[in-house]
């Protein structure tokens, strides 16, 4: 089944891609190519192999509640591209809605 | 906007269906997937790392605590607990989270299939829960440029991730028909039931006014005796206790009148507005799928063994539940006097009272009584009045001393209530004690007796039901300090009657 163009655009939209009609046509002939790829393992793949989103077969690895040194706020704002009264200044949030 | 529906003729018309979102902010130490701080109220960006502001190279670690505490409170919340279970990726653009994802749990809940009984004017309604999950709370945000902080017309926003990877909590219920016009009291009764586990479990501070427990309220009507339920909606920002009520009852009145005027209610979220009662159209949120939730790569699966889930289980305190009941039993009252205490928010108060040594008669008087009237004036809860259980233990010890008797110990109450001290020092300065100086009494007496010499005259008679004019007498003369029982024995033993 091809992926649409409209699929494609909407995908764009959530990840905040801005794409041209030629990059939608490109993208969507691409990712058809990915999808026709993975789907073939579902050929392959029988009822009694569960879905794996794990490749090591671990469980459980967690930590003891205890608090670790943090950042400083210097630190933590250095890569941000504004800062602002020691918080991460951020664009205007709503208004970006098609 | 269309006019609402008094809400009395909204129910005659429609049925109510309920359905409460309920966040609670656990109370570790650190936060969910990293060893950074959790106070609350630090200066901004103070309490990050590079894992909770999702800086590359970084990895989240679970919480070993948080874990256990929302296996503690599913458990208390009578959930399955999933022997397997992943936490997943939740994508979207908001820069509330600095990752561009938050960290949650999908469609493999670590909490199932559990409810909760509440009680609202006698009646039990047990409140399905259709799930609880772990995720991490998001940071904070002021919005600059705009009208009073508003998100909408704000020029740019300010962000401060200090909030950003505290373990959250969210527990769904399932929906809830058949409250009826008691909707917005099971909504309240609900939440104030949970607020009282988790603080029994220990694993919140639950303060809904600090953010630690919010809860969104989704309320949808439709005509009675209809098969399908209607459209819900919303409502967010919902931040006390009382506004849940009113968000829920506000819901059903405003939905009333959508119908009514020939309209159809919109799936939409809502903001409550604490200051009318009312609530605003929000923001359309991105569909379920919009999401692109997956497994959470960098997470490996959970998987709590039957073992530790029963070790959880044997560890559990009393709950809220067996506590009333128990408390009911040890106090000897009726539901519904239960029922006045608990809504009065006075079952920690009167506990505390009795176990310093006060009888729960008395304690249960003093808190319902005197104290809960002055909390109602002051919109407050009792806990947040000026005055403590030792204080009322000790009032009621005066009064069982025969120090004070019942209209003075309401001016010793008052007293403490607007700041003069202890119960002693209010009596001290206000000077405040039962006259039971026999000597001072026996002239007030004489006088009382002196200046209503026809009313003697009958007691001694024989109408000895006409000594309650005297007493009256001889205790407006003492301004109230005498003890009645005392002056009453005493005129008749003047007058030489006996009783």
């Amino acid at each position: 089944m091809a992926i649409t163009r409209d699929e494609v655009a909407h995908l764009a939209r959530l990840a905040r891609l801005d794409l041209d009609e030629a990059e939608l046509a490109q993208m969507a002939g691409q990712l058809d190519a990915i999808l026709g790829a993975v789907a073939r393992v579902s050929e392959v793949a029988s009822d009694d192999v569960p879905p794996t989103s794990h490749a090591v077969p671990l469980t459980n690895v967690l930590r003891e509640d205890v608090v670790a040194p943090c950042l400083t706020p210097e630190q933590a704002l250095s890569g941000a591209p504004a800062a602002q009264d020691g918080r991460f200044r951020v664009p205007r949030i709503l208004g970006e809605e098609p | 906007m269309t006019a609402l529906v008094p809400y009395e003729q909204a129910l005659e018309a429609y049925e109510p269906v309920i359905g409460l979102e309920v966040h609670v902010e656990l109370g570790t130490n650190s936060k969910m997937f990293c060893g950074c701080p959790t106070e609350f109220g630090a200066e901004p960006n103070t309490q990050v790392c590079p894992t909770c502001l999702g800086l590359p190279g970084s990895l989240p670690v679970a919480n070993k605590k948080a874990i256990e505490s929302i296996i503690r409170l599913g458990l208390a919340l009578n959930c399955s607990i999933a022997p397997w279970c992943r936490f997943a990726r939740k994508n979207y653009f908001y820069p509330d989270m600095p990752k561009d994802f938050q960290i949650s749990q999908y469609d493999e809940p670590i909490c199932v299939e559990g409810y909760l009984d509440v009680e609202v004017e006698g009646k039990t309604y047990r409140i399905g829960i259709e799930r609880v999950h772990l995720e991490e709370d998001t940071g904070k945000s002021l919005h600059v440029g705009g009208a009073t902080g508003r998100i909408h017309g704000a020029s740019h926003s300010l962000v401060d991730y200090n909030r950003a990877g505290i373990p959250l909590v969210e527990v769904v219920t399932k929906p809830v028909p058949g409250t009826g016009a008691l909707a917005p009291e099971v909504a309240k009764a609900y939440v104030t039931e949970l607020r009282d586990i988790c603080k029994t479990l220990g694993i919140s501070d639950v303060k809904m006014e600090q953010g630690s427990l919010r809860c969104d309220a989704n309320v949808s009507i439709a005509p009675r005796g209809a098969t399908e339920w209607g459209t819900r909606s919303e409502t967010k920002n919902v931040n006390s206790l009382r506004s849940v009520e009113r968000a829920v009852r506000h819901e059903i009145s405003r939905q009333a009148g959508v119908l009514d005027a020939g309209g159809r209610v919109v799936q939409e979220t809502r903001h409550f507005q604490e200051d009318s009662g009312t609530t605003v159209s929000g923001r359309s949120k991105e569909t379920a799928e919009d999401y692109r939730y997956f497994p959470e790569p960098d997470l490996v699966p959970l998987a709590p063994s039957a073992d530790w889930i029963e070790e959880l289980r044997a560890a559990l305190p009393e709950l809220p539940t067996a506590r009333r009941r128990r408390l009911q039993g040890d106090w000897d009252l009726t539901d519904l006097d239960m029922e006045a205490l608990i809504n009065a928010g006075a079952l920690d108060s009167v506990e505390e009272t009795v176990a310093a040594g006060a009888s729960a008669e008395a304690a249960r008087k003093w808190w319902l009584g005197e104290i809960a009237r002055r909390a109602n004036e002051d919109g407050v809860e009792v806990s947040a009045l000026p005055i403590t259980p030792a204080d009322v233990a000790a009032v009621v010890a005066l009064v069982d001393a025969g120090s004070l008797n019942d209209k003075l110990a309401r001016q010793v109450i008052e007293g403490v209530l607007a700041g003069e001290g202890t119960p002693e020092q209010v009596v001290a300065s206000r000077g405040l004690a039962v006259v039971s100086d026999t000597g001072a009494l026996g002239t007030a007496v004489d006088a009382a007796i002196a200046a209503n010499e026809g009313i003697a005259e009958k007691i001694r008679g024989g109408k000895v039901q006409a000594v309650g004019a005297l007493v009256g007498a001889v205790m407006k003369e003492t301004r109230g300090q005498a003890d009645a029982a005392t002056v009453k024995a005493l005129i008749l033993e003047k007058l030489g009657v006996s009783e």
